[in-house]
């Protein structure tokens, strides 16, 4: 970490990642740099001007701490919805563009499928959108304050339910942070279990969005054998890890539960169905005209926009960008395997999926060699000892950055940056290149999460 | 092209084909012929609220969708609108900043209506308990009928739980509507 002056703070030109904030000091977490400022009056300079994807979370300080980001041009409010003891609010104003016959469409906070919170304000001229407005914070759950006070063990659990779909990632991003606060070596076999928990989940989470954008498109078949797909994968997990989701598996010092003994062959049966069927469904999704037509050129990001936003995982792979933290900065055991990470420039929804096409393909190739465990002991105990600690996972749709301060064994501070925090403003920006019925299959594309921006 | 892989699967036989548990789906439809029909003229529209959920609860009840546990075989389905819906389905802990929008969906919903709390979360909070920023579980923002606990409830627990309510004593208004 270093410590710079307010100067070097606003002028640094690294890709942003993080900010946060703690009773003395502000935090921005770029690619290679950590840098720390002094709080001068409760404020810190804005980064959002030079970095916009630093603007939800200068908002998210405001609301979590009560620091300010000087000079920030967008100082809405982010989960602080100034809600009366009856829970009701008055809703905030929605600029619009002036032009003639447009009109507003207001979606949410509660959205037509099965899916959590959020409100979008679309302003159209007719079908065109011409701005979309995300409105967050309903989801607010108070999870950093709850891990304050509690041990690495106990405060896991909050890891793991930031976002639900990314339990196994955010669990083991928190781990690798309280690993590095507290100087612990985990042992081998617990490494490449997380490894193998890691890549399940995102095949898991894979198989079923690509199905769901299909399907958002009318195209069920896709839809029903990718979901068929991730069913046998939460199958082989809860035959392997006990948990559908492997949810509260993977724990600071290693893994809370070795692999059940039928746990490998459910698990390379799964992987041997979809490695079958998989070329099958990609010609399917390639070579049907009316999925295609949906598909290529919506939600359209371009490769200047997702550098701006420094996006990760599939959304920033699919706009032209190499990056992912298993190869950079990197953790084990992914430096024992050459990973092959697909990138395109494309950047519209059709590319996306075809990311993720790949990167199954590669999870598939990677649990298989990570199946051979290490014969070692599967945790150690944390000490009771003091220490700040930053650790990373790639989850499926990004980089997961968690940040531990820890006196004497138990956590003083922490702050958690989902990749999504990056993903929504891009959102915004690729949902106006379409109409409003090409939205569901554009947010399913990124597919950002609420609870993990919300916190 | 999409006709020739639909012929290749319907020829040939699926590797190692998965099923719900055969006991369970055929006990659940037994159960299901013997009440719902009666008591609903089988069928029960969901709306699901996620009101501050991880986004775990809404995985499995998506996967209750799927082909393999297939809740629309017992006459169950998720509807978009709350105007059609039987059933408050409730996600996730009482975020305040939900609060309003659950008790509104709810409004919205014709009466006889049911509400199942659904998941640790919303049953008391789960391990968010005590945080300032919910109000505890579902119950704290409207009378619950049902908790499924689980965290989060597989999807099987969650067709369980729905058909057990079908099978729930008299509910008073809901006799209105016997066949």
């Amino acid at each position: 970490m270093n410590f710079c002056s307010p100067e070097t703070w606003s002028n640094f030109a690294g890709e942003f990642i993080a900010l946060w904030t703690d009773d003395t000091h502000a935090y921005a977490l770029f690619k290679g740099e950590f840098l720390a400022v002094e709080l001068t009056g409760g404020a810190y300079p804005a980064l959002s001007v030079r970095h916009p994807g630093a603007g939800w979370f200068e908002r998210l300080t405001k609301d979590l701490n009560g620091h300010e980001a000087q000079g920030a041009h967008h100082t809405a409010t982010a989960i602080e919805h100034f809600r009366a003891p009856d829970g009701t609010a008055p809703w905030p104003e929605f600029a619009t563009p002036h032009a003639e016959g447009l009109h507003q469409i207001a979606v949410g906070p509660i959205h037509a499928g099965i899916i959590e919170p959020g409100h979008f304000r679309f302003s159209v001229i007719g079908e065109k959108i011409l701005k979309l407005e995300a409105r967050l914070g309903y989801s607010h759950k108070g999870t950093l304050g709850l891990m304050r006070g509690k041990s690495p063990r106990l405060a896991a659990r909050f890891a793991a339910r930031v976002s639900g779909d990314a339990t196994v990632a955010h669990s083991l991003a928190f781990a690798h942070a309280a690993e590095s606060a507290l100087h612990m070596h985990i042992p081998e076999r617990a490494v490449f279990l997380r490894a193998v928990m890691s890549e399940l989940e995102r095949i898991a989470n894979h198989t079923s969005d690509i199905g769901a954008i299909a399907g958002d498109a009318g195209f069920a078949f896709l839809d029903a054998r990718f979901a068929w797909h991730r069913e046998s994968f939460c199958a082989a997990a809860q035959s392997a890890f006990g948990h559908r989701l492997m949810m509260d598996v993977v724990i600071p010092g290693g893994v809370a539960a070795d692999i059940f003994p039928a746990g490998p062959v459910a698990i390379l049966r799964a992987l041997d169905a979809l490695e079958m069927e998989l070329p099958s469904l990609q010609r399917v999704f390639e070579d049907y005209a009316s999925l295609q037509d949906r598909l290529v050129g919506t939600g359209h990001i371009s490769t200047h926009l997702a550098e701006k936003y420094a996006a990760g995982g599939f959304t920033g792979r699919a706009s032209g960008r190499r990056t992912d933290a298993r190869q950079d900065p990197g953790y084990a055991p992914y430096n024992t395997v050459a990973l092959a990470i697909p990138v395109e420039t494309e950047g519209d929804v059709a590319a996306r999926i075809r990311i993720r096409l790949a990167e199954i393909v590669e999870s598939i190739r990677l649990i298989r060699l990570f199946l051979d465990l290490p014969r070692t002991p599967i945790a150690v105990a944390p000490p009771q000892s003091s220490g700040i600690g930053l650790g990373v996972a790639e989850s499926f749709r990004g980089s997961a950055w968690h940040w531990l301060k820890i006196e004497s064994g138990l956590i003083t501070n922490a702050f958690i940056a989902d990749p999504s925090t990056l993903h929504w403003p891009l959102l915004e920006h690729a949902a106006i290149t379409g109409i409003v019925a090409d939205f569901p299959l554009i947010n399913k594309s990124i597919n950002a999460s609420y609870s993990g921006v919300d916190l | 092209m999409v006709w020739k892989t639909l012929a290749r699967h319907l020829a040939a036989k699926p590797a190692a084909p998965r099923h719900a548990d055969a006991g369970t789906t055929e006990a659940l439809s037994q159960r299901l012929k013997e009440t719902s029909a009666r008591k609903l003229g089988r069928s029960l529209a969901i709306r699901h609220v996620a009101a501050g959920s991880c986004n775990g609860c809404e995985l499995e009840l998506r996967a209750t969708q799927n082909m393999i546990h297939d809740l629309t075989r017992y006459g169950l389905s998720f509807t978009p609108s709350p105007r059609h819906a039987d059933v408050l389905l409730i996600t996730g802990v009482a975020a305040r900043n939900m609060i309003d929008a659950v008790r509104q969906a709810r409004e919205a919903m014709p009466d006889p209506a049911f509400t199942i709390a659904a998941g640790d979360c919303a049953v008391d909070g789960g391990v968010f308990k005590g945080s300032p920023a919910i109000t505890g579980g579902a119950d704290s923002i409207l009378p619950i009928d049902l908790l499924i606990p689980g965290c989060p409830p597989t999807p099987a627990a969650i067709i369980e739980a729905l058909l057990a309510l079908l099978e729930a004593q008299d509910p008073p208004a809901l006799i209105m509507r016997e066949i």
